[in-house]
């Protein structure tokens, strides 16, 4: 057997590209059938990053701004493995984060939020899994913030989650949230997701175990990205 | 009762929102943590083949510049070859080629724009030919999950009949929104519209 395409992606647990009560998804949205396309070379393959690309800081968020200081803010590890449909690890993969800090403010020329930036914090990060599919952070948590989708939105609290895959057909971008926060069930941005389990599998669970002691907590979040087919028959990918 | 087949369930997509730079591009955030951002170079100098930049804007549906867009760019070198290990012919690939690109739109002009060298024909299924084509994937604020698309090139006109993707677009008219025009030697603009009258076809691959 050999490996072919990737599995259709299931749109009906994604959220679809218009969603009125998310305003901004209004004028941005596709009206259109998006075209069905059968995967060739050009879909199969994708981007690929070695450690050479990386810094030895840069998945660590509490050091990798700083200059001599800490982040204020609940320490936490984020970890968890990025697992293909089929449950089986995809290693050596670039996971990017990027958040808001404890204060909830982004640091970015757009963000004009009241809460103050961190001297030493930038919030974002990059690491590769390893070969079981493994990647971790260390981080801060990020606090909640106010958005004017209506007069009184606020984003619970979140992190921004990037991951490539083997192909250009697995890239995925989506967000992390926290166990037990009462801003998930009021959030327009969550509630673009059309089931209430697709929600679940995005929010990550305080993980005790992988906390350590005295320094900080931890949350557990993995990452399914598109499973991929394997040939029982031929199926002519390659063709001829 | 059946069995359960025990497949997992892709992680559902979520808007990459308005501050994607500081995670994907913090330079355009107004900061630096990396030592080298990713997808600044496309193809090193020495790779071979016709040096090319490709510059557009994405539009919303009223027409207004989409000005906080991420771009990906995905293709093969001039020989058509993907630096890649499911590339049957990846032993040959252009030394120095990345094909990956990461861009970002102007924040006050929606402008964005790269620079590449021109990919060369792609293998398609069952022995077809794919005309030269970049492989692009958008997220930004208000995009739910990231859209896929496909550039081609104008002067290509009898690969671009051949190619089986573009043919297989039922409404004829709406080709013409997957190639770009070329407008000095080596320039190319390519615009995206996200719905309207010019609604570029999005791809579900």
């Amino acid at each position: 057997m050999k490996p072919a395409e990737f599995y259709m992606r299931d749109r009906s647990m994604h959220p679809p590209a218009l969603h009125p009560g998310y305003k901004t998804s209004v004028p941005r949205s596709p009206r259109l059938a998006l075209l069905t396309l059968q995967q060739t070379v050009s879909e199969i393959t994708g981007p690929s990053f070695g450690h050479g690309d990386l810094g030895p800081l840069d998945n660590d968020l509490t050091l990798n701004f700083g200059h001599g200081g800490l982040p204020v803010g609940e320490r936490i590890i984020v970890h968890g493995r990025v697992l293909d449909e089929n449950a089986k690890p995809v290693p050596q993969t670039l996971v990017e984060i990027w958040q808001a800090n404890a204060s909830g403010r982004y640091r970015h020329k757009k963000d004009a939020y009241l809460g103050a930036l961190d001297p030493n914090f930038g919030g974002c990060g990059r690491t590769l899994t390893d070969e079981n599919g493994c990647y971790y952070f260390r981080t801060v948590k990020p606090g909640p913030y106010p958005w004017l989708n209506h007069v009184n939105s606020w984003r619970p609290a979140h992190i921004h989650v990037s991951v490539f895959g083997t192909s250009f057909s697995q890239r995925l971008i989506t967000q992390m949230y926290f166990q037990g926060d009462p801003l998930i069930a009021k959030c327009p941005i969550v509630q673009t997701l059309p089931d209430p389990a697709a929600v679940e599998r995005l929010v990550a669970a305080l993980d005790v175990n992988a906390a350590v002691p005295m320094d900080c907590l931890a949350y557990k979040f993995d990452i399914v990205l598109r499973g991929r087919r394997s040939t029982l028959f031929e199926n002519r990918l390659e063709g001829n | 009762m059946v069995q359960s087949l025990n497949y997992l369930q892709e992680s559902p997509s979520q808007t990459a929102g308005p501050y994607v730079h500081i995670g994907l591009a913090p330079g355009a955030a107004g900061f630096h943590t990396f030592d080298q951002e990713l997808g600044q170079v496309i193809a090193a100098t020495g790779v071979p083949g016709e040096r090319i930049r490709v510059e557009g804007v994405v539009f919303d549906g009223t027409g207004a510049p989409v000005r906080d867009v991420l771009l990906e760019v995905w293709q093969a070198d001039a020989n058509g070859i993907y630096p890649h290990a499911e590339d049957p012919r990846v032993a040959d690939a252009a030394p120095g080629f990345r094909g990956f690109g990461r861009v970002i739109s102007d924040f006050d002009t929606g402008q964005w724009g790269f620079d590449t060298i021109k990919p060369g024909p792609v293998p398609g299924r069952a022995g077809q030919q794919q005309a030269p084509h970049i492989s692009l994937w958008l997220v930004s604020r208000g995009i739910n999950i990231g859209l896929n698309t496909r550039m081609y090139f104008p002067e290509e006109k009898t690969a671009n009949a051949a190619d089986p993707v573009l043919n297989s677009i039922e409404q004829r008219h709406r080709v013409a929104t997957l190639i770009a025009t070329q407008t000095a030697p080596g320039l190319y603009r390519f615009d995206i519209h996200l719905q309207g009258q010019a609604e570029t076809v999005f791809i579900d691959i």
